[in-house]
């Protein structure tokens, strides 16, 4: 990314936006790497417009009503519940 | 030594008596399996045990399969040597110095070694061709929209396939007869395959999907007598010369046999790598902003700010590749940079099948070596992500032009197994595998 380089600050507001904290020595060694990445995915500004067809469609089905999962099983992962909800994190 | 090749050993026993009673199946650690955890290499989801089977699990259990475990893998199928994996590296059983390939290894390592008959693998951009090659093993990726991904755990959905892996092209086929064919809860296995192209007024388009009438198995007869083959030119030039040299004594081989070869150059693959990263990058920053440890996944148990809560745990639950992909990824569709990358990515996919549908106007199947590379020794390739993203040149244009492919063993060099890739036009299955049986021992 010659004209717009990838600084710390700029991986630091990326993990934010994707919720992912990093450590400082992280910060450090994707700066490095975006760095090399980025430049690498440059070459796509020689990539011509394309005109593409989808290759699917919506396929439609009658609305009919099934068995899923129950709330039991819906919850079956969860850290935490509470009367048959998901219990996040408290708010302080 | 133990290979390390599974996550969890388990015994799933089947149904129902069927085409695969008495055989042994590895399923990868991202298909889910009801009861039985399924961590994605992750330690994320690691005591994360799913509540349904996946489409493909069902269709094991009913064709007789017994399944012995979830075999190990990079960690959400972020890798390509199954280094990535939270539950430690698997060992190449053809040389334990060396990586199995990935990110399917531990399914290649399992078959390989016999501690089971066959295995599913998932292939994004290579992730069931690649460990084939590496393992000395067959496997194949098939058309997107052949098999269900329903129960498989989203990495890059426009992409990837589940797909078999075993130690014969007639093997490996068998099991593709098992696990294709429509399935109302995955949407991009109905469609009308007849026509051109699908027909929005077909709503029952169960007979029309095109494993409704095949016989994979069937196809392996070994018969390449008239086949014309298309060396992709462009994908030799980056390869290692003792790859090249077991590559060429294959081609020999099927020449030998009746097939014709010529040479073809597809332009666009220069961009093959980059656009794949890009578009996978995206929906993984996507796909994975569901683990956040509150329905599933470690939360860690951390209070405040939801959105500092999460990205705790999300730091504790992630491996670095992962976290690496999912920044980029964000940073890709991020304002300012969508139309820089991720578009032009789109243009690209579209470039490359553009590329390949004229190929196939001068031949049946087109050939590359599977992997450029002999498999690394283990721990050689983690510390350099570009280099280890380059090893995919060849497997992912395929994924981007939604192609069937399979991967079959060509030989050795300096003991290391090198694979033949077949590349076939969508839903031409058979022609690869009719294709890779002349090409096996």
């Amino acid at each position: 990314m010659s004209e717009t380089p990838v600084d710390a600050e700029e991986v630091e507001h990326v993990a934010e936006l994707a919720r992912v904290d990093l450590a400082d020595d992280e910060v450090d060694a994707f700066t490095t790497q975006f760095a090399e990445i980025l430049e690498y995915f440059e070459a796509l500004d020689e990539v011509p417009e394309v005109e593409s067809e989808a290759d699917l469609v919506n396929v439609m089905r009658p609305d009919e009503v099934t068995d899923g999962l129950d709330q039991a099983e819906a919850l079956q992962n969860a850290e935490e519940t509470e009367d048959g909800f998901f219990k996040g994190p408290r708010v302080s | 030594m133990s290979l390390n090749a599974f996550i969890t050993e388990a015994e799933i026993d089947p149904d129902a008596d069927g085409p695969l009673s008495g055989q042994t199946v590895a399923v990868k650690d991202n298909i889910s399996t009801e009861g039985v955890r399924t961590t994605c290499g992750s330690a994320m989801l690691d005591s994360y045990v799913p509540p349904y089977d996946a489409t493909v699990v069902e269709r094991l259990k009913d064709a007789g399969a017994t399944i012995v475990g979830k075999a190990n893998m990079d960690e959400f199928g972020m890798g390509g040597t199954t280094e990535t994996s939270a539950f430690g590296a698997v060992k190449n059983p053809v040389n334990e110095d060396h990586v199995p390939g990935g990110s399917s290894g531990g399914s290649a390592a399992a078959v390989a070694a016999g501690e089971a008959d066959l295995a599913l693998g998932s292939d994004t951009g290579g992730s069931v061709r690649n460990p084939a090659a590496f393992c000395g093993v067959v496997g194949i990726k098939p058309t997107y929209g052949l098999v269900s991904r329903y129960g498989l755990v989203a990495y890059a959905n426009s992409l990837e396939q589940i797909g078999p892996i075993a130690n014969t092209v007639a093997d490996a086929a068998a099991l593709l007869d098992v696990i294709s064919g429509p399935d109302p809860h995955d949407a991009t296995t109905r469609f009308n395959a007849s026509g051109g192209g699908p027909d929005d007024s077909a709503a029952e388009s169960d007979a029309d999907h095109p494993a409704t009438d095949a016989d994979y198995a069937a196809a392996a007869d070994g018969d390449v007598d008239g086949t014309t083959i298309g060396v992709i030119t462009d994908l030799l030039e980056g390869a290692d010369d003792r790859v090249v040299e077991t590559f060429e004594a294959s081609l020999d081989d099927l020449r030998a046999q009746g097939a014709e070869t010529v040479e073809v150059s597809l332009d666009s693959l220069e961009h093959a790598v980059q656009a794949y990263y890009v578009i996978a990058m995206s929906e993984a920053s996507s796909n994975l902003a569901r683990f956040d440890g509150v329905r599933y996944g470690q939360s860690g148990g951390y209070e405040g700010n939801w959105n500092d809560a999460f990205a705790r745990a999300r730091e504790e639950g992630f491996g670095e590749e992962v976290k690496r992909r999912i920044l980029l990824g964000t940073y890709a569709l991020s304002a300012g940079y969508h139309d820089k990358y991720y578009k032009k990515a789109q243009d690209a996919r579209a470039w490359v099948k553009r590329d390949f549908d004229e190929a196939f106007e001068h031949a049946d199947v087109l050939a590359t070596p599977t992997m450029p590379v002999l498999p690394p020794a283990l721990g050689e390739s983690l510390d350099d992500p570009l280099q280890l993203y380059l090893m995919d040149a060849n497997t992912v244009p395929v994924n981007l032009a939604n192609l069937p492919a399979i991967s079959v063993p060509a030989g050795e060099a300096d003991g290391l197994p090198v694979g033949l890739q077949l590349i076939g036009p969508k839903f031409g299955e058979e022609a690869i595998v009719r294709a890779a049986s002349a090409a096996e021992d």
